[in-house]
């Protein structure tokens, strides 16, 4: 919402030097953010000037431009000056704007003397636009067009009420009300205490008669009928010859609207005074009356913008005899627009069902300051002001006569009392308000009061349909007065319980992967189909995902059900930017759907739903688990002194994976896996006890290779929420055994496709208590083997709690072990 | 029967201590030792003939030939001791590394520097006794929107930018704020509540210098008997003095949310902004709006409490200089480098 100065001076008193600041200041204080200055940035000398005499001179490109004698005051040197003009509009004699050397145009748009056509330009006659009056720019301004006649010489900035500015603000959907000039200024006496004249009240109002209008509302929403009040009125005889007045122009302009024609100028202008739309028929291209109705199915509508419109059964309609002629508070119709040659014209100040404009204005994506303002609800007892201020304008400036004909259907029921206990506000905002202060604030705002038992009963005014408890009416004391008063107190919490298990869990699973040298990510967790089937499932089985129905990039518009398509991308940035070294990790919830997601309907918001219901909300949401992924790419260290480029690899994503299971506080256990984004040789699948919990391994190279990232790309992705639900709530310690120590090596043959993991649990398993560690030293292959064996090489270590140990104490749990390792695997002792 | 003579004595000690005292390296020792303290040297002869010496000189050539012996050791044990300390010194200094060259064996790793702001955060309220509540990103629309006072005509329902989830007739939505995780708490969690909500949200705004469709947020809600806008107030002051030191202000400015009212706008006083102190806006609060106690099946006759929510992103951007939102999303890891494990 714009608001000029000069227009918002006409209802309260602003300081005469009022800046933009100042009004921001003050509109700010009330609840209206600042958004914007618009300016129109002029300074003179700008003066009227006499065009005395004029030679046309053809130029090589065509054009022909005027030399122009042009007097620009009534005496002195300089009081006639060469003026080069490329307009041709213009007559010896006519008054014009003259833009001196000196003077400052919007834009900013400097004017000096400068030699131009083989002439000293010196100044410039001015048109509309130049002077931010408007878009009209066909030649340059003749001032008897405007019905002006001042003296040569005059200032042209005062004239024509130039040096304006307009401040923009935000104003907060509940109130409607501010989207005019009237509930601006009634906003700013607020701020500031001046008084407020109401610019509805300076509107005489002359009832209108004999038009028929019937409101015929078959369907209403939500049990609200879609029209509640109807004034119309009629002007004819309108002189079509008469320009829109530029004070008007520029009023329009600092707001963002662009004049059309006097009649929508004016219709448009009184929508920013009142804040009630109004809309203008020609009286000639109506059929009978008008009768306001919901469309029916199948009906069309073409609208002033010549667009067919497939009307809803939703969609309230004005109607003549004709059939649809508008669609109410959102758009007119073509048939009975004004075009040039309208002289007398109907006038239609209407009051519509918020809910009923809103969506009729969404469904067909047709957003206007009509339709916003209608949304948000319009005071439903100014629109016979609005009416009959339109008419006194084009009375005014238009050259039309009033007529008798109208309408003055208007439908209005108090809005409902509130009961305002007197200690309420106090107890809400803690402010000990004075009864006057609370009784000012509730009659400044327009609300009628009476005294009630131990408070007030308070009726909002007509254009308040936000208020509708006493926190509302709280609020106006508060905001009014100004929350500068508030004091400041720090409430007692009951005694916390810090973080939830979970919450720590995950805070130290970053902290550990940070510290074990990996770079934390945040990626958006849209994905492609063929991610979510790739990354998040195993085998490529279809699962269910979900789609967004309006994303923004639609080529990726589903919910990731694995992070790592979201790292891999960040992977493929960083190496893109040079950045080769890379190990990267996110934490972040991934959606897995499973069956029916989503509640047919949704019950109403403000009241607590019953136990069925609420669990039907609950379950209709999908799971949405923690995951902790990473991806590995390039070297752990490039080429040092002394030292190679150190590869990443599957190692590197199978370490990280040990630091966040020890982070968490679980065991985990590696086996070989099977993953089609994985290397068929290089997956490992997690798992805690027989849950597998997730992947690490290299990702397929031809995935790699295809993402612009080298071949040998490592990853792992846990499921977050399952690792921590299977830790224990607390460690068992044993006691730590401080006997001397035995130790010895075996080597076990297996065939190549044991895992070495496999051994070492039966070897651990045949020994007994007295292995304390048992740790994989060497994997050998080659000579005095078979093709298919290896020779696995355990470092053990035995100890006993209550003795030292003999080596034949050692040997024999070894031998043990490797009891149960032949026995499972096939191992024999390799001598 | 010999005897010993205490001057054949002292020319074998002169030779042996010049001997040990001319050795050099631990080698040539070595073959001092062999030549003139092993067994088999020249002391060690003469002390294997003290048998022979008769009983009554037995004592005094005892004594005079340990005494040589002793001698012997000592400078033997002085030089053996000097030799090994000069060796290790030189040792010592053929092991000299330039430690500005060190090889490193381990990448260098950071958090992103949101995770940790929300986080100190956090830590803020936990240290004041409040807990941290967590909810869905995907949500339903009903805990999204009804239950906070937004119905489906609402005009603020339809300025959120909302992402919507198919088939859209079933209600589910990217959560556009982290407040319905405030109505999941009222609904689940005993009175008083008192808890913040860190996390994601989505919007429909195109990524820009400033936009982002994913972003965070950190709310808060508290509940309880008694709470006014005064407690509002002073929440905010202390999470402000606690973040930005005990020069920070606060400032509230009337606003409108469905889900409060009254409702406020919270801006900071940043003491030390780029370009001069100045009021920065850092979110919205207020009181919590009686529908919304309601849909959670509270009595707003008898609880009453406030609520605030800032954007994490916009927190960063002012508190730490951050000019462009792509480096927030962008996952270039040298932006999150610079922060490491502290912002």
């Amino acid at each position: 919402m714009r608001i000029p100065a000069s227009q918002l001076r006409e209802w309260v008193a602003l300081p005469d030097d009022a800046t933009a600041e100042h009004l921001h200041e003050a509109l700010v204080s009330v609840g209206f953010e600042e958004e914007d200055v618009h300016p129109n940035e002029i300074s003179g000398p700008i003066v009227v000037g006499e065009v005395l005499e004029f030679t046309p001179e053809p130029q090589d490109n065509g054009k022909t431009i005027r030399w122009c004698q042009v007097r620009v005051a009534t005496s002195g040197d300089d009081a006639v000056r060469g003026i080069v003009c490329g307009a041709a509009n213009f007559e010896v004699g006519d008054k014009v704007v003259v833009t001196l050397p000196g003077s400052v145009l919007p834009g900013p748009f400097p004017i000096a003397a400068r030699k131009t056509y083989g002439h000293v330009s010196d100044g410039m006659m001015a048109s509309a636009k130049e002077l931010g009056l408007g878009d009209e720019h066909d030649g340059i301004i003749r001032l008897a067009e405007m019905g002006l006649d001042p003296e040569v010489g005059t200032d042209a900035i005062e004239l024509l009420g130039l040096s304006d500015f307009a401040v923009e603000i935000n104003v907060t959907p509940d109130r409607g009300y501010a989207m005019s000039m009237r509930g601006v200024a009634r906003e700013y006496a607020h701020a500031t205490g001046v008084d407020f004249r109401d610019p509805a009240a300076a509107v005489t109002v002359t009832p209108g008669t004999g038009f028929s209008v019937t409101i015929n509302d078959a369907a209403p929403i939500r049990g609200v009928v879609g029209c509640t009040g109807f004034v119309t009125r009629v002007v004819r005889g309108l002189d079509r010859s008469r320009r829109t007045p530029p004070w008007m122009i520029k009023r329009l302009a600092l707001m963002g609207i662009r004049s059309i024609s006097l009649p929508v100028d004016i219709s448009n202008y009184v929508m920013m005074e009142l804040g009630q739309p109004t809309h203008t028929y020609d009286l000639n291209k109506l059929t009978g009356g008008i009768t306001v109705r919901r469309a029916s199915k199948g009906e069309k509508l073409t609208t002033l913008d010549e667009q067919v419109r497939a009307l809803s059964e939703e969609d309230l309609l004005i109607t003549d005899e004709s059939g649809p002629i508008g669609l109410a508070g959102v758009m007119g119709g073509a048939t009975t627009e004004i075009d040039d040659a309208s002289t007398d014209v109907l006038i239609e100040a209407a009051t519509f069902d918020p809910v009923t404009i809103a969506r009729t204005a969404r469904r067909h994506k047709l957003p206007s300051e009509a339709s916003k303002r209608f949304a948000r609800g319009v005071d439903p007892l100014v629109s016979r002001a609005a009416a009959q201020r339109v008419v006194d304008l084009l009375v005014d400036l238009g050259g039309g006569t009033a007529d008798s004909l109208g309408t003055d259907l208007v439908e209005f029921e108090p809005r409902p009392a509130i009961n305002l206990p007197a200690d309420f506000t106090a107890k809400l905002i803690g402010v000990e308000y004075s009864v006057a202060e609370i009784e000012t604030v509730l009659t400044d705002i327009g609300a009628t009061t009476a005294t009630a038992k131990g408070g007030w009963t308070v009726t909002p005014p007509s254009w308040r349909p936000d208020l509708v408890d006493a926190p509302g009416l709280a609020e106006e004391v508060a905001r009014i007065h100004g929350y500068d008063r508030i004091p400041s107190a720090i409430p007692v919490a009951p005694p916390g319980r810090g973080l939830s298990r979970s919450q720590a869990a995950r805070r130290r699973v970053a902290q550990v992967l940070a510290g074990a040298g990996l770079t934390e990510v945040l990626a958006y967790p849209f994905v492609t189909s063929e991610h979510n089937v790739l990354f998040g499932t195993v085998d490529g089985t279809a699962v269910p995902e979900m789609t967004l129905a309006n994303a923004l990039d639609p080529s990726v518009a589903q919910l990731r059900r694995s992070l790592l398509p979201g790292i891999l991308d960040i992977a493929t940035r960083n190496v893109a930017r040079g950045l080769t070294s890379l190990a990267i990790y996110e934490l972040g919830s991934v959606f897995q759907p499973v069956g029916a997601t989503g509640s047919p309907s949704i019950p109403i918001g403000n009241v607590r739903p019953d136990v069925t219901t609420l669990d039907g909300l609950y379950d209709s949401v999908p799971a949405q688990p923690w995951h902790v992924s990473a991806v590995f790419v390039g070297p752990v260290t490039t080429k040092q002194p002394g030292q190679t480029a150190v590869p990443s690899g599957l190692g590197e994503a199978i370490d990280a994976v040990h630091a966040v299971a020890t982070a968490v506080g679980v065991d985990v256990e590696i086996r070989q896996g099977s993953h089609h984004a994985f290397h068929p040789g290089r997956c490992a699948e997690v798992f805690v006890g027989d849950v597998s919990v997730g992947f690490a391994g290299e990702v397929l190279p031809s995935i790699a290779l295809s993402l612009d990232l080298p071949r040998v790309v490592s990853a792992f992705d846990l499921d977050l929420d399952a690792l921590i639900a299977s830790a224990p709530d607390h460690v068992v310690a044993t006691p730590v055994l401080v006997f001397p120590a035995a130790t010895q090596d075996v080597s076990l043959v297996v065939d190549q496709s044991v895992p070495a993991a496999d051994v070492r649990v039966a070897i651990i398993d045949g020994a007994g208590e007295l292995l304390e560690s048992a740790h994989l030293v060497d994997d050998y292959r080659g000579a005095g083997l078979d093709e298919n064996q290896k020779s696995l090489t355990f470092a053990l270590r035995f100890r006993a709690a209550d003795r030292t140990l003999t080596q034949q104490d050692a040997t024999d749990a070894k031998l043990a072990g490797v009891v149960v390792a032949a026995s499972r695997h096939n191992a024999t002792i390799r001598e | 029967m010999s005897s010993i003579s205490p001057q054949q004595l002292a020319v074998v000690v002169a030779e042996a201590l010049a001997a040990i005292n001319g050795a050099t390296t631990g080698d040539e020792l070595k073959q001092v030792r062999t030549q003139f303290v092993a067994d088999g040297s020249p002391i060690s002869v003469i002390n294997s003939t003290l048998r022979d010496v008769p009983a009554d000189e037995k004592a005094e050539a005892g004594k005079i030939v340990g005494q040589a012996r002793g001698e012997i050791n000592q400078a033997f044990a002085a030089r053996e001791a000097g030799i090994l300390q000069a060796e290790e010194h030189t040792r010592l200094m053929t092991e000299a590394v330039d430690v500005t060259a060190v090889a490193s064996r381990r990448r260098v790793g950071a958090r992103h520097p949101l995770n940790l702001l929300m986080e100190e955060m956090s830590n803020i309220f936990v240290g004041m006794g409040w807990e941290i509540a967590e909810g869905p990103e995907l949500e339903n629309e009903w805990f999204n929107f009804d239950a906070l006072n937004f119905d489906e005509d609402h005009p603020a329902r339809a300025m959120q930018d909302t992402f919507f989830v198919e088939p859209v007739d079933r209600h589910l939505v990217m959560r556009t704020h982290t407040s319905p995780v405030q109505i999941r708490s009222l609904l689940t969690r005993e009175l008083p509540v008192y808890v913040v909500a860190p996390g994601r949200v989505y919007r429909t705004d195109e990524l820009d210098a400033t936009h982002t469709p994913v972003f965070h947020q950190m709310e808060g809600i508290a509940i309880d008997k008694g709470l006014t806008m005064a407690h509002l107030k002073g929440t905010l002051e202390h999470l402000a003095r606690a973040m930005f030191g005990e020069g920070a202000k606060i400032r509230l400015r009337p606003n409108y949310f469905p889900f409060t009212e009254p409702s406020a706008e919270l801006d900071i006083w940043h003491p030390t902004f780029r370009g001069g102190a100045r009021w920065i806006e850092w979110g919205g609060c207020g009181m919590v709006n009686p529908n919304v106690l309601r849909a959670a099946g509270i009595d707003p006759e008898e609880y009453q409490g406030f609520a605030f929510g800032m954007g994490i992103e916009r927190t960063l951007m002012f508190r730490n200089d951050v000019a462009d939102m792509h480096d927030m999303v962008e996952g270039d890891i040298r932006f999150s480098q610079q922060f490491g494990m502290v912002i």
